[in-house]
């Protein structure tokens, strides 16, 4: 996929929670084909701590408003600089980076996220319903207040919540959701934090269900020049960035 | 539209930007946001005699205006790149250039003398300076002897522009450069990253998975211009200048300080079309300053 340096235009900038922003981006031109599961290098400057690109993952591009959204946590320096953002700043942005999910249309899918790692499911989740299957969500996180965007996500299927307080949907963690008993998946694709998607990842093997998992090591390029995000995988040290950032996780070294 | 083409002994460069090892992967991976024959030249990532897999995650750590990183020369080899890369690059009319490293002189020669019989690579440019592996590398890179050994290896088994990239992490990087010039080297690139570390003070480790990594970015760039600005005036060979080079103004000093030509590095991450925006950089101060060549400039400065 031709990959573009673009200046983007940002449109509106919503704190959708205390830590979290949802921007979204347009352009004059018609936005690039992007797949859910590929990210956008967005250049950050103003400070001396934010030399870098921020690798940030697509949560949803609405080709007809023309919009990319992003899903941002605000974290450090160049996150929080993302944050105070306002509508008609220009970010710039390259883009459509990595491999993004496979799009498993034939099957019935398990998206489950945690955290600001919902970000990519809802566009995935977006895709599947396009081409024709609903997918079930499965979203966790510390408390009620701390589920992102969980009206945009019943838009495009079935949604179950986990919270670590028990103050929404079942309490517990993701694996701990009654749905992976009661009902059978064939595929489950899942982001957010490394533990949480290895817990995943073994509930997946476990039950025989093909999996895939997005990582976010580190990254510099974000091209697969550098080399800096690379995890272990069957086929020896892989860039995250470009080999992924999704990998099926037969691929990956989590074994317990 | 100024003369942009300068020489470094038969490598004839048709703009004096060329982009560093290890920056630019093999030029493929930017080459929806660049005309690779737009480039001077492409040098490629480090290439040793035997596949590497680096060292573990992490390998790279954000510092103020720059990067520490300890990749550690992963690569799949020279005959790798021989048979799966090369072919891929061959038509492409830029130079293509290959970083080479090794453990020993005689990994060094070996690969090299694979190198040579590559039509389409006009030169090489040997690694004695990588501050991220064990078994060779900077070792090479910090003793005049250890430079020497390398050098005289490689030049007994490689025919062609022979250039040497060398480590900032010494005493007098002058002593090093005439050391590599006295053994046969055509050209010195300099500075490779310098030695540094970052601490997680959350964690209270360090942040690199080997504790240590080289420093890039135009943090750097004072002390890479200080070093061209000496080696340039020591040596008769051409001298390369890199470090910490993000626009046409960094790259006129480096050539003002007596560079023939450049590499851009950590700048391509930042923005991956930087390597053309600086060529038309240098172009256009030559022309709003009538000046004909590029050549004109080469060490112009006192």
């Amino acid at each position: 996929m031709k990959k573009y340096i673009l200046d983007l235009t940002v449109k509106s900038v919503e704190q959708v929670h205390e830590r979290y922003v949802l921007v979204k981006l347009t352009s004059k031109e018609t936005l690039p084909q992007m797949l859910p599961g590929q990210f956008v290098e967005v250049r950050v400057d103003g400070s001396a701590t934010t030399f870098l690109r921020r690798p940030i993952s697509i949560h949803f591009v609405d080709y007809q408003q023309n919009e990319l959204w992003l899903l941002v946590a605000c974290i450090g320096d160049g996150t929080k600089a993302i944050g105070a953002l306002k509508s008609g700043d220009v970010l710039n942005c390259v883009l459509p980076l990595g491999h993004g999910f496979t799009i498993a249309s034939d099957k019935k899918c398990l998206l489950v996220g945690g955290g600001v790692g919902v970000a990519p499911l809802l566009y995935l989740g977006a895709e599947l319903k396009r081409q024709g299957v609903e997918p079930t969500f499965l979203l966790g996180a510390r408390t009620g207040k701390d589920l992102l965007m969980l009206d945009e996500f019943r838009k495009y299927g079935r949604v179950m919540v986990t919270t670590e307080d028990g103050s929404e949907g079942e309490k517990g963690f993701v694996t701990n959701h009654s749905v992976l008993e009661q009902e059978q998946f064939d595929f489950i694709q899942t982001c957010g934090p490394t533990p949480m998607m290895k817990a995943v990842a073994r509930v997946a093997r476990q039950k025989g269900i093909d999996c895939e998992a997005s990582l976010e090591n580190l990254m510099a390029c974000g091209l697969g020049a550098c080399l800096c995000c690379v995890e272990k995988t069957t086929e020896g040290n892989l860039c995250v960035c470009k080999e992924g950032p999704v990998f099926n996780i037969k691929r990956l070294l989590w074994q317990d | 539209m100024a003369r942009l083409d300068v020489k470094i002994k038969d490598l004839c460069l048709k703009n004096p930007v060329m982009t560093a090892s290890g920056t630019f992967g093999y030029g493929l991976e930017f080459q929806d946001f660049v005309p690779l024959d737009g480039i001077g030249g492409i040098i490629v990532k480090g290439t040793t005699l035997k596949p590497r897999q680096g060292n573990d995650y992490p390998r790279m750590a954000e510092t103020p205006q720059g990067m520490l990183n300890c990749v550690g020369l992963q690569n799949k080899g020279v005959d790798y790149f021989a048979e799966h890369i090369y072919p891929q690059l061959k038509d492409i009319d830029t130079n293509w250039i290959v970083n080479v490293s090794g453990s020993s002189p005689e990994d060094y020669a070996e690969c090299a003398a694979r190198i040579d019989v590559l039509e389409k690579v006009p030169a090489i440019e040997l690694n004695i300076s990588c501050p991220n592996v064990h078994d060779g590398g900077m070792a090479f890179g910090v003793t005049c002897a250890g430079a020497e050994s390398v050098v005289k290896a490689v030049r007994e088994r490689y025919h062609k522009t022979l250039i040497v990239k060398l480590s900032p992490n010494v005493t007098d990087i002058t002593e090093i450069a005439r050391a590599v010039e006295a053994a046969g080297a055509d050209s010195v690139s300099l500075i490779n990253t310098l030695m540094g570390t970052a601490i997680d003070i959350e964690k209270r480790r360090r942040v690199l998975s080997i504790g240590t990594g080289g420093l890039s970015g135009p943090c750097v760039k004072p002390v890479a211009l200080r070093m061209v600005y000496q080696v340039a005036r020591a040596v008769k060979i051409p001298v390369i200048g890199l470090g910490g080079i993000s626009s046409a103004t960094d790259a006129i000093e480096f050539l003002m300080a007596g560079a023939t030509a450049i590499e851009i590095g950590t700048a391509n991450f930042l923005d991956p079309a930087v390597t053309v925006k600086v060529r038309d950089g240098i172009n256009e101060w030559l022309d709003r300053h009538g000046v004909d060549s590029v050549q004109d400039i080469i060490g112009c400065v006192e």
